[in-house]
């Protein structure tokens, strides 16, 4: 079975007496490892589809199977028990908590998982080093720049091992330069085997990934796998030089 | 062990948002630091209040019954036992003859008038008329000299004895043993000094001065009401010497069997029962109505919290996103409150403290453990109930709204 298996999901809104199609039987399913760029204009329902692959909503009907877990029909606190164990996400406001250190931005998801201090700490400090922040643990966000912010939320989503990354905009509020070097991220943790999911309405960005599902009116428009020569890599010489 | 994690980090979590808000946090806790010190200032008030009259009260004895006019537990008309008549020297004395129940009676009337010597006076200090069993029976000590003889009492004797607080008055630095003093311009030799009674409730029991009963209806009282303390052989058989003072005061006083007592066989406890139910009255007032401080005090908190949760409404998404449970952000924001009250409970009997001390010197207060636990007590309690609300609200929010809110 896949990773992810979405049967016919949709997700309506009322809005006073009219209801609204979010999003209108979806079907689309994920396997392990893969780098997807979900995209579309804003409207077209691709916040609506993160939303229930993250976890974060229910949809009106439909299934959603997310690594063998049956999530549909889960209620609030289930809900948040599987964002914690299977998704890791990166925002693109970041969302640090502005008066905790880097380490304890990361070690965040662990308290939720009541994972003890010493396993907490060792696996923050492995996951910091990873984007390159070894040497930052104990920096607060606003001491940090917007590139390195961004990578301290990867290393959150990172920390607690989760079976998808779900990254929405994770580019939108960095410069290009700074934008390419979270690229180069991305593409190092899916060269490593995690399964990523970036939602986008940029191009440039979604050229990165291997396959683009492109949404459109709540319905799904395009999907395809990114011939080679079209992708983007940036190659590993970014990475080593975040790492400086 | 999970919940011990789950409160540990919660608790951290508070501290910290508490600890980035400090001055909102010690403004909004001003309402309960008022509402705590008054509290506790009342409790200790009202305990102070209680432990006097018990101490005032021990002094009557449980042993004790006092035959009187008027009866202690206010039972019947006030009118109808002021127009009793008075209870008189030859019936105390009929009264101690005819008794077999009794250890010893005593015998006292009670006047006032100035007291004086030499250059100093007093000028309203209690005149008592005691016989030779006072002190026993109402267990008066004496510091200095010695009590009045029988032999004394009969033959009508000038002597007196003076109540510690007169006798500092009227004799700053010597002792009065064998000195002349003048009561009511009459000349009395002083031969014993009180021990200090205390007592806060019956006025300075230590402003009086004792003579002989016999020379005090010849010198200030020409039939005084006077009232009779019998002291039983034990306070188990006070019931059994009641039954029979009764009996034989119906007969002194003439009274036929359908008569109502025209006279009043009072105990201690009487007293006590008064004092509760007035007492207990008065504190459940005044607890209230301090208790309404509080009640705004918490009021102020949950005004904050709600603040509180719509500011981190956004936090409160991020964290329910990487997998805070409902009950996990209700737990957080209830232990912030009620960090804030307790903190606030704290400050209050900090204030409480050094104002009790201040009162005692005027007036009878303790500030007791029972006190301060209550005080303490009650501070989370606001906490937990005000912060409920703000508390229960932040744990339902949708963590899609909550993050798209900036």
């Amino acid at each position: 079975m896949s990773l992810i298996e979405v049967r016919n999901l949709s997700r309506l809104y009322h809005m006073g007496t009219e209801t609204v199609y979010a999003l209108r039987d979806v079907s689309v399913s994920i396997e392990k490892g893969e780098y997807v760029a979900i995209m579309g204009p804003s409207g077209s329902g691709k916040s609506t589809l993160m939303n229930l692959l993250g976890c974060l909503d229910s949809p009106s009907s439909g299934e959603f199977i997310l690594n063998g877990i049956e999530v549909s029909e889960m209620d609030d606190d289930e809900l948040a028990d599987v964002r914690n164990r299977q998704i890791g996400f990166v925002f693109q406001t970041f969302n640090l908590l502005a008066r905790s250190t880097a380490l304890h931005n990361v070690e965040l998801p662990l308290v939720y998982a009541e994972i003890d201090r010493e396993t907490r700490h060792s696996r923050a400090m492995e996951a910091l080093s990873q984007v390159g922040l070894g040497d930052r643990v104990s920096h607060k966000p606003n001491e940090l720049s917007g590139g390195q912010r961004q990578r301290v939320a990867i290393a959150r989503a990172l920390v607690n091992r989760p079976a998808i990354i779900l990254a929405d905009e994770p580019t939108g509020n960095l410069d290009s330069k700074t934008g390419v070097e979270i690229m180069a991220l991305f593409e190092e943790l899916s060269d490593r085997g995690n399964t990523i999911i970036v939602v986008t309405h940029e191009e440039e960005v979604a050229r990165h990934a291997r396959r683009v599902i492109r949404i459109r009116d709540g319905l799904i428009a395009a999907d395809e796998q990114i011939k080679p020569e079209d992708r983007i890599r940036v190659g590993s010489s970014t990475l080593s030089n975040a790492e400086r | 062990m999970k919940w011990g994690y789950e409160l540990t980090e919660a608790a951290k979590i508070s501290w910290v948002a508490i600890n980035s808000n400090k001055l909102r946090a010690a403004l909004t806790t001003l309402g309960i630091v008022i509402g705590v010190a008054t509290v506790s200032l009342m409790g200790s008030a009202i305990a102070g209040l209680t432990k006097t009259f018990e101490e005032s009260l021990s002094l009557l004895g449980t042993d004790v019954l006092f035959v009187q006019k008027f009866n202690w537990a206010s039972r019947g008309d006030w009118r109808e036992m002021r127009n009793r008549r008075d209870i008189t020297l030859k019936d105390a004395k009929r009264l101690e003859r005819e008794l077999s129940m009794a250890q010893a009676v005593s015998v006292e009337a009670q006047s006032n008038g100035p007291v004086s010597f030499e250059e100093r006076s007093a000028s309203s200090a209690a005149i008592v008329g005691a016989n030779e069993n006072t002190a026993m029976v109402r267990g008066f000590l004496l510091a200095k000299g010695r009590f009045f003889s029988a032999s004394e009492v009969d033959g009508l004797r000038p002597v007196c004895i003076l109540g510690s607080s007169l006798a500092d008055n009227l004799f700053p630095r010597r002792s009065p043993l064998g000195e002349r003093i003048k009561i009511r311009g009459k000349k009395y030799e002083v031969v014993g000094v009180l021990e200090k009674l205390g007592g806060f409730l019956f006025g300075d029991a230590d402003n009086q001065v004792m003579v002989p009963i016999t020379r005090f209806v010849s010198d200030f009282a020409y039939n005084p009401d006077v009232s009779i303390s019998v002291k039983a052989v034990n306070a188990a058989l006070l019931d059994d010497t009641r039954i029979e003072v009764r009996g034989i005061m119906r007969k002194i006083r003439r009274l036929a069997p359908g008569d109502k007592d025209d006279f009043a066989v009072n105990q201690q406890d009487m007293l006590m029962d008064v004092f509760k139910q007035t007492g207990g009255s008065i504190a459940a007032g005044g607890l209230l109505i301090t208790g309404l401080s509080l009640l705004v005090g918490g009021i102020g908190i949950m005004n904050i919290m709600f603040v509180s949760v719509i500011e981190r409404t956004k936090e409160i998404g991020l964290r329910k996103a990487l997998g805070a449970k409902r009950r996990t952000i209700l737990i957080q924001f209830l232990l912030e409150s009620s960090f804030i009250c307790l903190f606030g409970g704290l400050l209050g009997l900090a204030i409480a403290f050094p104002i009790t001390l201040l009162l005692q010197t005027v007036f009878p207060a303790t500030l007791s453990w029972p006190v301060v636990v209550t005080a303490l007590l009650v501070s989370i309690f606001t906490g937990v109930v005000s912060g409920y609300l703000p508390a229960f609200r932040a744990s339902k929010l949708n963590p899609v709204d909550a993050l798209r809110q900036e």
